[in-house]
């Protein structure tokens, strides 16, 4: 019972990094119904910010006391607003002038960008795994027998804090209401005076920042990152998306802890070496049986 | 002599017009058909450059398969390389000293595209009503589900080293050994039977519907047409075009191991048809053989390229970065490849019009 609690923790902080990346896919897919491939490795990127930033700090241990939120404050919005910056320029580079060719073509042009942008990473930190300081105190709180870090502690209270945050934004501000009609009814959009040039690259800049942050937290979490980290993840956080159902926010937390959850125990249960095949036969049987996702709507597609 | 017949019908198959077909045209076809079939009979080329052939040959015939699925009938499929490993495992498990069992390569060529086409039918049934984008993902989770299956089930498979020591193919009692000449003439020949296989198919009623729902699904369903039964079938033979790829793979490498077919070889096989033109057979045909040229030639010799053209450059590691280049590029500026049927090429530029207004 013990070992199912500590998987169960484990599950959730990891679930935690999956939602803040699922966020992203689910926003831009709710906007302009792209996969966007390369969020994946936007995420990578925003671990090799990060640590870019932690160097530059001074910062390659353990940090204490209030010096923990500066740097770790400093870090994250630094990670956040370069892959922002990131974000928006693959879509102004590589996927506006495709917004009106179909679905395959710029689904095909993401990929492309990922393969691109994994094999820019790849020049620039190596093709091995990079180490990454330990900048949490590693202090382990006993909750009713069971060990939590104040790591994980952070990434759950992250990723729920974001999620309500995007929530907020989306529905009670004049951006989000923009985001909302372009999703909708672009040309009418146009018409009620929504730049919608804008908000497509405003919901490209706040996804990858988002994903930026799960970059600095899975580096902080793991001590180490490579290049083709953003692979995998992706893939899995663009399951979670999937499976609490795409564009909705809510459904991508909630998708995004399943995800955890269930990688852990898989990992526990079976072994490691059977987790993805877990996770990407949940995406399988999810999109067959549930396309809609738990908390999506049913829509037929637009024709 | 059974080569140059093949070789000819390649080459006629693969550029000529169906009706009206130049006399000039056949004699430089079938010289081409000649110099490719008989030449290395006649010790043109090195053992070096035939490996390199055959090798390209091989891509040449997974991306014309992956042309069947997403050139003709429109259905991305992101993760090939699952049929492929699936005609090379079948090779591997039923030639080798892994169970004993020794079948000879010829049968096992059938085998493997009647074992990778099943396994095209098993995942596109439930899948192949999804919109195009979830099913391109669902193909690509298929795509990571297969190899790690092979790399778990180390009793049958061997894990994450793979079957070693594979049978070398043999005809009329002689052994192919280990000279890329047998496999080179084989995968010629294997390629002359898919370029004929994949024209016929698309000029027949098959064909035409698939490209009626790769242009307009539910136009094409209210014509009569059982959409879910045509895209299995598009499904099921391009992925058996991927299991004969993998039979003629592992007898050549006599080798084979979860790695050789992660998602970067389905990614490479469809930019060999993004480069050369999706839904044109010799646009394929020619993507393909670049691709294999510049991966298996240009790269490894950048170094040495660069030295010599004075550039500080060195691109033995950019392979992702080409095949990203690729997609991206001709997606954004010239999406129907660089040699595209006259078709397609209406058809791209017209909706870019008809959506942009």
């Amino acid at each position: 019972m013990h070992e199912f609690f500590a998987q169960l923790v484990n599950g959730i902080a990891l679930g935690g990094i999956y939602a803040l990346i699922a966020l992203g896919y689910t926003m831009v897919y709710g906007i302009i119904e792209l996969i966007n491939f390369a969020h994946g490795d936007v995420y990578t990127l925003g671990s090799f910010f990060s640590l870019t930033i932690l160097g530059a700090l001074g910062v390659s241990g353990e940090v204490r006391g209030p010096l923990l939120i500066v740097d770790v404050g400093v870090t994250i919005i630094g990670a956040a607003m370069l892959c922002g910056i990131v974000g928006i320029l693959i879509e102004r580079l590589a996927y506006r002038r495709l917004r009106f060719a179909g679905r395959l073509a710029p689904l095909i042009t993401a990929i492309g960008v990922s393969f691109i942008l994994e094999n820019v990473m790849q020049v620039w930190r190596g093709p091995s795994p990079v180490a990454f300081p330990a900048v949490f105190p590693t202090h382990i709180y006993n909750v009713g027998g069971v060990g939590i870090s104040l790591l994980q502690l952070a990434v759950v209270t992250l990723a729920i804090g974001t999620m309500l945050l995007l929530e907020f934004f989306v529905h009670h501000t004049r951006f989000g209401q923009a985001m909302r009609a372009t999703a909708q009814d672009r040309e009418a959009a146009t018409l009620m005076g929504i730049d919608i040039n804008r908000t497509i690259a405003l919901t490209f800049f706040v996804g990858s920042a988002l994903a930026g942050l799960a970059g600095f937290v899975s580096g902080a979490y793991y001590q180490s990152t490579w290049f083709f980290n953003g692979f995998g993840a992706g893939l899995k956080a663009f399951t979670a998306a999937v499976l609490g159902g795409i564009g909705n926010l809510a459904g991508a937390m909630l998708g995004g802890f399943l995800i955890g959850i269930i990688e852990s125990f898989a990992t526990w249960k079976l072994g490691g070496q059977w987790s993805n095949v877990t996770v990407f036969t949940i995406l399988v049987l999810t999109l067959v049986f549930r396309p809609a996702g738990l908390l999506g709507e049913v829509t037929p597609e637009k024709v | 002599m059974i080569f140059v017949y093949i070789g000819s019908t390649i080459l006629v198959a693969a550029f000529g017009q169906r009706i009206h077909v130049p006399v000039a045209r056949i004699a430089v076809y079938v010289g081409l058909a000649l110099l490719l079939s008989v030449g290395p009979v006649l010790g043109l080329g090195s053992d070096a450059t035939l490996n390199t052939l055959a090798d390209a040959g091989i891509f040449v015939l997974l991306a014309l398969g992956l042309n069947i699925v997403v050139g003709f009938a429109g259905l991305l499929d992101l993760g090939y390389a699952a049929f492929f490993a699936i005609g090379a495992y079948t090779y591997a498990m039923l030639a080798s000293p892994q169970f004993g069992v020794h079948l000879p390569f010829w049968v096992l060529l059938f085998v493997g595209a009647a074992l990778a086409g099943a396994f095209g039918i098993i995942l596109g049934s439930p899948t192949l009503r999804l919109r195009g984008d979830y099913l391109a993902i669902v193909t690509l989770g298929f795509g990571e589900i297969v190899p790690q299956v092979f790399q778990n089930l180390t009793r049958f498979t061997g894990g994450p080293n793979g079957i070693a020591a594979l049978d070398f193919p043999s005809l009329f009692g002689r052994s192919f050994g280990t000279a890329a000449f047998p496999y080179y003439e084989v995968t010629l020949g294997l390629i002359g039977v898919a370029l004929v296989t994949a024209r016929n198919l698309r000029s027949s009623r098959i064909g035409r519907a698939w490209m009626a729902i790769r242009e307009d699904e539910l136009a094409a369903r209210h014509l009569g047409i059982n959409t879910t039964r045509m895209k299995l079938a598009a499904f099921a033979i391009g992925a058996a075009f991927a299991g004969v790829g993998g039979v003629v793979y592992a007898a050549k490498l006599s080798l084979v191991s979860p790695d050789l077919f992660q998602f970067q070889v389905s990614i490479l096989v469809l930019s060999m048809l993004v480069l050369g033109g999706m839904g044109n057979i010799a646009g394929v045909v020619i993507g393909s053989l670049v691709l294999t040229l510049v991966n298996q030639v240009i790269l490894p010799q950048s170094n040495v390229l660069a030295q010599a053209a004075h550039l500080p450059v060195n691109l033995s590691n950019a392979h992702f970065f080409i095949y990203g280049g690729i997609l991206v590029a001709i997606m954004l500026f010239r999406p129907e490849g660089l040699l595209p049927s006259a078709q397609r090429q209406a058809e791209l530029h017209e909706s870019v019009q008809a959506d942009g207004v």
